[in-house]
């Protein structure tokens, strides 16, 4: 599904603050993935989504997509094939228009803008359909601002709208950090629910790691840009927070090693 | 009677210029209000408007080709603004002064001096469309302007909610929403501050045409004027949610328009005008913004007392 190549990246070049972020950074996500991404601060978690959607352009090497390149791809070409949700639930919508206004605007993604009606009659059934599923209410709110909505209804929304044109791969970044514990648990379900059923390639940055054990197919934890951890298959299905911990205790230790040596 | 005709042409010809700003302000109310960016630029395009219609009505061309030509110059000029920002980064602020400062000479050069009278051209309001006498006024011009500035108000309402102008509403409420949705935010604002002064230069088009003459001085504040428009029409309608804002805004422009002319009649000299219309955006500003510095101390002067005991 993407192929990661080589990728270097670094902050401030040319500078004393110089920082490489990534070199030489190889990594493959296979078609189906849910991949839940953690790691300190600093590790280069959020770089890397940043890097794979585009917002930060690549120092070094390559991003493949499906067998197509796309390192040079602007972010506003990639996002039709490659949907985020963020932390900040204000990020995902459009808060002075409707929900209808703003689900009708995420539908016709990866179509052109042009003079017809933004709001298509035949297609408000679905939507409210869509929003039903959230059980928060607001299948009767639909000509609501969306700015007048909670942070996790917007959330939720955001959530719907992102995955609604069926994108090949969904970023999650941190996305219920902003939120309570339990809406945060709502959207966790909510995104479950949508992945599994559209079989959306996804990658997801938390801090939470209920998440890794309850979350995915596939666990990476990174470390100074480095992939310390990748564990799938069997192995994540019998993982548990303490064996993560375990885990994450040799890593650390083979790391340290590993720098004694070099 | 003179008396009565008098009152009569100050409540119509205020009106009329308050419709003809009021396009004017639409095209602000784009930029300003719907894509977050001050575009200063519209103090060029307003008499861009008027002049590419001085010119071309002094040659006698049809005034309807002429207001289209205006428009589309202001439509280009925009479009300059707009890419000047997009492509070479330069803030918005900063576009819009570069491309006004550039318009005066441009102005210049296509009138060929700094004020085109135009007495004895046709123009829209003298198409042979019959005088229709009313209170011993000739309305046809009020007539005519009302339906031009309708027509642009319901047009720019329609071109809002199709999918283009749902675009150009999320670029100035979430940058990030847009280019999730795979559009360019860069075109997205050049469209949208091209749409905007094209309806100014349109405004000045039909300003110049009313007023029969052209002036490359005629844009100086056209800025402010739209500001304070918008901001007098967002706080008599702010209350009333089923109102649009696009209406509401026109409503702030003949609002305003008469508030000048009354301070006018008054007998305030007409060259501390712009300075007025200064202090009213601030004040207005300074209302809208600090609310609740404002609210505080009223509350504290009526529970001044209480609160020491």
């Amino acid at each position: 599904m993407l192929d990661i190549k080589n990728l270097y990246k670094v902050f401030n070049k040319g500078t004393v603050n110089e920082n490489v972020i990534f070199r030489d950074f190889n990594f493959t996500v296979a078609d189906g993935d849910f991949i839940v991404i953690i790691g300190s601060n600093g590790a280069g978690k959020s770089t890397l989504l940043n890097i794979i959607s585009g917002v930060l352009p690549m120092d070094g090497g390559q991003l493949i997509l499906q067998g197509k390149n796309i390192t040079t791809l602007p972010e506003y070409k990639r996002t039709r094939q490659i949907a985020r949700v963020f932390q900040d639930p204000y990020k995902g919508v459009s808060p002075s228009m409707s929900i209808l206004e703003n689900m009708s605007m995420a539908y016709n993604k990866g179509n052109k803008y042009n003079l017809t009606r933004g709001v298509s009659k035949k297609n408000i059934g679905y939507f409210k359909e869509l929003v039903s599923t959230l059980n928060l209410g607001l299948e009767d709110k639909m000509d609501e601002q969306v700015g007048l909505l909670s942070g996790g209804q917007r959330q939720s929304l955001s959530l719907i709208m992102a995955t609604m044109c069926k994108p090949k791969m969904l970023l999650l970044d941190e996305h219920t950090a902003a939120l309570d514990p339990k809406t945060s648990a709502r959207i966790i379900e909510l995104t479950q629910e949508i992945v599994s059923k559209d079989k959306i390639t996804t990658m997801m940055v938390t801090h939470d790691l209920n998440h890794v054990t309850e979350l995915g197919n596939r666990v990476i934890m990174m470390h100074r840009g480095h992939v310390i951890l990748d564990i799938k298959g069997e192995e994540k299905n019998d993982l548990t927070v303490d064996k993560l911990l375990a885990n994450f205790d040799n890593a650390q230790g083979m790391l340290s090693d590993r720098s004694l040596l070099s | 009677m003179e008396v009565k005709r008098v009152i009569n042409s100050f409540w119509i010809s205020t009106l009329e210029q308050g419709l003809i700003f009021g396009i004017m302000v639409l095209g602000v109310y784009i930029t300003y209000k719907i894509l977050d960016f001050p575009d200063l630029s519209v103090d060029g395009t307003f008499p861009l408007g008027a002049a590419v219609t001085a010119v071309l009505l002094t040659k006698g061309i049809n005034p309807f080709v002429a207001v289209l030509a205006s428009t589309l110059a202001g439509c280009a000029a925009g479009y300059i603004t707009g890419l000047l920002h997009v492509k070479l980064r330069i803030t918005n602020l900063l576009s819009g002064i570069i491309v006004m400062t550039g318009l005066y000479s441009v102005n210049l050069r296509i009138m060929g001096k700094s004020n085109t009278p135009l007495f004895n051209v046709k123009s829209i309001f003298s198409l042979g469309i019959p005088e229709i006498k009313m209170f011993d006024y000739n309305m046809t011009p009020l007539l005519i302007i009302i339906v031009i500035s309708i027509l642009v108000k319901l047009g720019l309402d329609l071109y809002l909610n199709t999918k283009s102008g749902f675009i150009l509403r999320a670029t100035g409420d979430n940058p990030q929403l847009v280019t999730s949705l795979g559009v360019d935010i860069g075109k997205a604002k050049i469209l949208g501050v091209a749409i905007s002064n094209g309806l100014v230069a349109l405004s000045g088009s039909i300003y110049a045409q009313s007023q029969s003459f052209a002036d490359v001085g005629m844009g100086t504040g056209i800025i402010v004027i739209g500001l304070a428009s918008i901001i007098i029409g967002e706080a008599v309608f702010s209350k009333l949610h089923f109102v649009k804002a696009t209406l509401a805004v026109l409503v702030g422009a003949i609002i305003y328009r008469y508030c000048i002319a009354a301070a006018l009649r008054a007998g305030l000299p007409a060259e501390d005008l712009k300075l007025i219309t200064s202090v009213i955006v601030v004040v207005l500003l300074g209302i809208n913004n600090r609310s609740d510095v404002l609210k505080k101390a009223f509350r504290t002067k009526r529970t001044g007392g209480e609160k020491s005991a």
